[in-house]
């Protein structure tokens, strides 16, 4: 019992704490490719820090819903990332969760950030929701059917124990194809789900391409703060995923000190490759137009169906 | 039990007689109508939760003098559930309509009102405890018919009548079906009696089986309102009363449900070839994402809700139809495990869509229009209704930690089960069925999204909505109450199972309750924890926990919570409602992206100043969604019917010798059938 509170307790600093660097990575990697020199890799700590300190000014036409938003997105987000296998394999929550759960805690959040969107009664909000539930809609049933591709090789729907599996070679997979479909289906989910370049572009505030910004243009102070937080939360989650789901290695399959410390140093390591991976994509491809995004995300569901075919075809 | 059956049928059949005894009193008529109606289901309650406790079945019986017939009541687990089902749902409307039928005071008869509800509410109790074939359909016309006359109520208006008059055909077209399986199955048995279809004589011939199986399917599916039999739905249910649309939507449609399973896993005692299940399998995924899409494009809020029945009518089918394909391949674990999603879905269904059609009602009420491009900023002036209203669409959004959550997670696992079936084919299309729920689920977290963002926030769009006030205290209990059902449904899943489990044991043959629950009952399972495992509470407990955390995050980086108000930047002018989302535009997208489906046509008329060609006088936009199905289905099947109406009125020329002649003709030609 006391490991696993001392578990859970570390994935949240984990996860708290690593997941501004992920964004300040990234926004660095576009930075060099780009000829700059940019911002420091911490800078994102620092942005929090200062939002936090400031007074958020709210909308007088909106209703409890608003500020409330924050709060319930954080916490969807957090407990989401809860019950995804960071450094170690073995997650003490992942009981309360399997992949459905994550999908539906992730769309709690979506949903609240939607409606906060629409509550301020200006037209960005209303067009950054209206443009999030499109892309949502088309995300998350690609995003279940590709976790759900690879859950089929190792017998279990709960992530922590595909990764587990996985982790101490069991459940060999004999034939990469539908795996490597999962892969680009998640990957291509990830990119649409944290709002990345070419579905979203996280550095605009321009009407005519915004979705994520336009949500949540009237926030500012310690919402906004744990708004951004909530969104790098969720960049953390998804690298975290990926890495885990296809790259189990040096994930800490026991509790013993060495292979939490292996464990923490891979982790890190294979999440910010993945970071550095989405920087490079960020500057080499163009934001695609809001009605062009639907088939990339088309693209994804039918390619994790695909892998899901194909699996049971190879088995027979 | 049976007292509580007997007080059940009395305090109903007393409701029914005594809102007449009080004329010229509305008020008076609305609460003894009420009153009774609340006393019938909380026994109604009492007795579902002892039905499904209870270790035998409660049976009576009334003989009659008509043959074949006999009033009687037989109160298996089955049967008590959806007894329980429909009195939940008939208490909270009982409640809820104390306070709504002020809204017809002076208008139409509210002792009629008031005697229709408890009849109606009456009537879907018969039929679900009925035990004898002749008797459930007596009890089923009368279900159709008082709700017939309920969805009328209003009948001054020309829309309500068509609704009333569409409802009417398609029922009872659903009913000669209905009517068709007891035939069938009377031909076997030799007596309408329940037991004597379990135990037939000489079992039914093969096709005769496949004739049973599609009478049930197409008979109750017009009920349900499955695709492509569900269009009068989208207008009877709205044109009802709030509280009866609440329950035709909630609990009439359930019932049947609960004639399917009757009929397929009772009467058919679960032998059935693999394409029954798999029929359903179509049926339910058809209507669950044609019913969630039509959803979206509708901005007549009950008419939405409307919609999203026939979705999780077919979310429910999807879970039954799962598990009859695993009872076909003697998978007796999963069988169970899927009808016990369908009905765990069931329950929750009632709960939250009754909710939702009374918070649909209060709004309603108080802003006098349906058209949710009017409402806006409504949670400031409703504060209840509209937290009742969030928690019932949270629910039916499936968002954890809240009932649809749990129950659809029951329906994806039984989905992904699939890897057990013999047959590739089946294997694959039970996922693809749940890749289907998976897209159902969000595009219905879309459509809430804009159901309530659009009604409760903002600034109002219209006067009704700036001048909208909180409703009576009558309203908001009937509405909170089943906000806690659904809170309850969803934490609770400890105590729903093994209740569940009384029912789908003895269909399936094997209980499963132990299995799905593990950890003391703290988490839901299907196969073991390996598999996938859910914990609701737990959930509950996390989000919590984490949203605490926020919050002493703030505390600490930021030091005083405190907030300064200012109005929303308007991009240098003062925001108005007009510059607004509306519901039309926030769904552009989807329309764009599905466009295949919904086929809109879009009409804009510009009526230019005369001076110049740059500024428009008047501009005229039109947009419709193609009803695909009246349009290629029902529309060539009336015209059929008119046509052949039209040759045939020339027998009806008028003139009484002709008449005559024709009563000759006919005695003569039965003469000579006779010789």
């Amino acid at each position: 019992m006391l490991q696993a509170i001392t578990l859970v307790v570390a994935q949240t600093i984990v996860l708290l704490g690593i997941s501004p660097f992920l964004v300040g990575l990234i926004r660095k990697v576009k930075a060099r490719l780009q000829c700059r020199r940019g911002a420091g890799v911490f800078q994102p700590y620092a942005d929090l820090a200062k939002l936090f300190r400031k007074q958020p000014v709210v909308s007088s036409t909106t209703s409890w819903i608003f500020p409330a938003t924050p709060y319930i997105l954080f916490a969807s987000t957090l407990a989401a990332g809860l019950l995804v296998p960071t450094f170690a394999s073995q997650t003490p929550m992942s009981f309360a969760g399997n992949i459905i759960a994550l999908v539906y805690l992730l769309a709690l959040g979506t949903f609240f950030l939607i409606l906060a969107g629409l509550d301020a009664g200006s037209a960005f909000g209303g067009m950054g929701s209206s443009r999030e539930a499109i892309v949502v809609s088309l995300t998350e049933p690609a995003m279940i059917l590709s976790i759900f591709a690879i859950a089929l090789t190792s017998g279990s729907t709960n992530i922590s124990t595909i990764v587990h599996k996985t982790a101490l070679l069991e459940g060999i997979v004999t034939d990469p194809s539908p795996h490597l479909m999962a892969l680009v289906a998640l990957f291509i989910v990830a990119l649409a789900e944290t709002g990345r370049v070419p579905v979203d572009n996280p550095a605009t505030h321009l009407e005519l391409t915004m979705i994520h910004e336009a949500m949540v243009l009237e926030y500012s102070g310690r919402h906004l703060a744990l708004i951004e937080w909530a969104a790098s939360l969720k960049l953390a989650l998804f690298l975290s995923l990926i890495a885990n789901l296809f790259a189990p290695w040096g994930i800490a399959t026991t509790l013993t000190p060495a292979a939490i410390g292996i464990g923490l140093v891979a982790y890190t390591l294979k999440i910010a490759g993945v970071a550095v991976l989405i920087g490079v994509i960020e500057c080499t491809f163009a934001k695609l137009r809001l009605f062009r995004v639907t088939e990339l995300l088309g693209a994804a569901f039918i390619l994790a169906l695909l892998g899901l075919v194909f699996f049971y075809i190879l088995r027979g | 039990m049976l007292i509580l059956l007997l007080l059940l049928l009395a305090s109903y059949a007393v409701g029914v007689v005594l809102p007449f005894c009080f004329p010229r009193k509305p008020q008076a008529q609305g609460m003894v109508g009420s009153v009774c109606a609340c006393v019938a289901s909380g026994s109604g309650i009492a007795l579902g939760i002892s039905g499904l406790i209870a270790s035998e079945p409660l049976t009576a019986s009334v003989a009659s003098t008509i043959p074949f017939l006999a009033f009687a009541v037989r109160l298996d687990p089955l049967a008590s559930f959806f007894v329980l089902t429909i009195s939940l749902a008939g208490l909270a409307a009982s409640i809820y309509a104390m306070g709504y039928l002020k809204e017809f005071h002076g208008r139409v008869s509210v002792a009629t009102l008031a005697a229709l509800t408890n009849g109606f509410l009456l009537s879907m109790t018969l039929v679900v405890i009925a035990d004898n074939g002749f008797f459930f359909l007596i009890a089923w016309e009368l279900m159709s018919l008082v709700s017939y006359f309920l969805v009328v109520t209003e009948h001054e208006r020309a829309d309500v009548r068509y609704a009333g008059f569409f409802y009417l055909i398609m029922t009872h077209v659903g009913t000669a079906f209905v009517v068709l399986i007891y035939l069938i199955l009377f031909q076997s048995a030799g007596s309408f009696s329940f037991e004597a279809f379990r135990h037939p004589e000489q079992s039914l011939p093969e096709g005769m089986r496949t004739l049973v199986f599609l009478a049930a399917l197409i008979g109750f599916g017009t009920k349900a309102g499955i695709v492509p039999l569900h269009v009068w739905l989208p207008y009877a249910h709205p044109a009802a009363p709030s509280h009866i649309s609440a329950l035709m939507s909630g609990v009439m449609i359930k019932t049947a449900i609960y004639g399917m399973i009757r009929v397929y896993f009772d009467f058919m005692g679960g032998q059935f070839p693999w394409w029954w299940g798999f029929v359903v399998l179509i049926v339910g995924a058809t209507s669950a994402l044609l019913g969630v899409m039509y959803a979206l494009m509708e901005h007549d809020l009950k008419r939405l809700l409307a919609f999203h029945s026939v979705e999780n009518i077919g979310i429910i089918l999807l879970g039954i139809g799962a598990g009859m394909i695993f009872q076909t391949y003697g998978l007796k674990e999963l069988a169970a495990l899927g009808l016990l999603a369908g009905l765990y879905h069931t329950i929750n269904h009632a709960m939250f869509k009754a909710l939702l059609f009374m918070g649909a009602g209060s709004l309603l009420y108080t802003t006098h229009t349906r058209n949710m491009e009017e409402y806006g900023g409504l949670l400031k002036r409703m504060p209840w209704t509209g937290l009742f209203f969030l928690i019932g669409a949270v629910s039916i959004t499936a968002l954890p930690p809240t009932n649809g959550f749990v129950s659809e997670w029951l329906v994806f696992q039984a989905l992904f089960l699939s890897a057990q079936l013999p047959t590739l084919f089946l294997k694959l299309m039970l996922p693809i069925a749940a890749a289907i729920l998976a897209l159902t689920g969000v595009l219905a977290l879309v459509c809430f999204a804009k159901a309530f963002g659009i009604s409760f926030l903002a600034l109002p769009r219209s006067s009704h909505a700036r001048h909208a006030e909180e409703v009576p205290i009558a309203m908001r209990i009937g509405m909170g109450s089943l906000a806690v059902c659904c809170v309850g449904l969803g934490l609770a899943p400890m105590i729903v199972v093994p209740l569940l489990d009384r029912i789908t044991g003895p269909l399936t043959g094997v209980s499963i309750s132990d299995k799905v629950l593990s950890l003391d009952g703290w988490a839901l399972d299907t196969v073991n924890v390996e598999f996938g495992s859910i914990s609701t509470p737990i959930l509950a407990a996390m989000l919590i926990a984490c949203g605490l955390l926020g919050l002493f995050l703030a505390f600490v980086f930021g030091g005083r919570l405190v907030k300064r108000y200012y109005k929303t930047w308007g991009c240098g002018i003062n925001l108005s409602p007009r510059m607004e989302y509306t519901a039309t535009g926030f769904a552009q997208p989807i329309r764009q992206v599905f466009r295949a489906i919904y086929q809109p046509t879009v009409k804009l008329e510009t009526e230019f100043l005369e001076e110049s060609r740059y500024f428009a006088k008047r501009r005229h936009f039109d947009l419709l969604i193609e009803p695909v199905f009246e349009k290629y289905l029902y529309d060539p099947v009336v015209n059929l019917f008119m046509g052949i109406a039209d040759r045939l009125s020339i027998l009806q020329a008028g003139s009484l010798t002709l008449y005559l002649t024709y009563i000759f003709v006919t005695l003569v030609v039965l003469l000579l059938f006779v010789v």
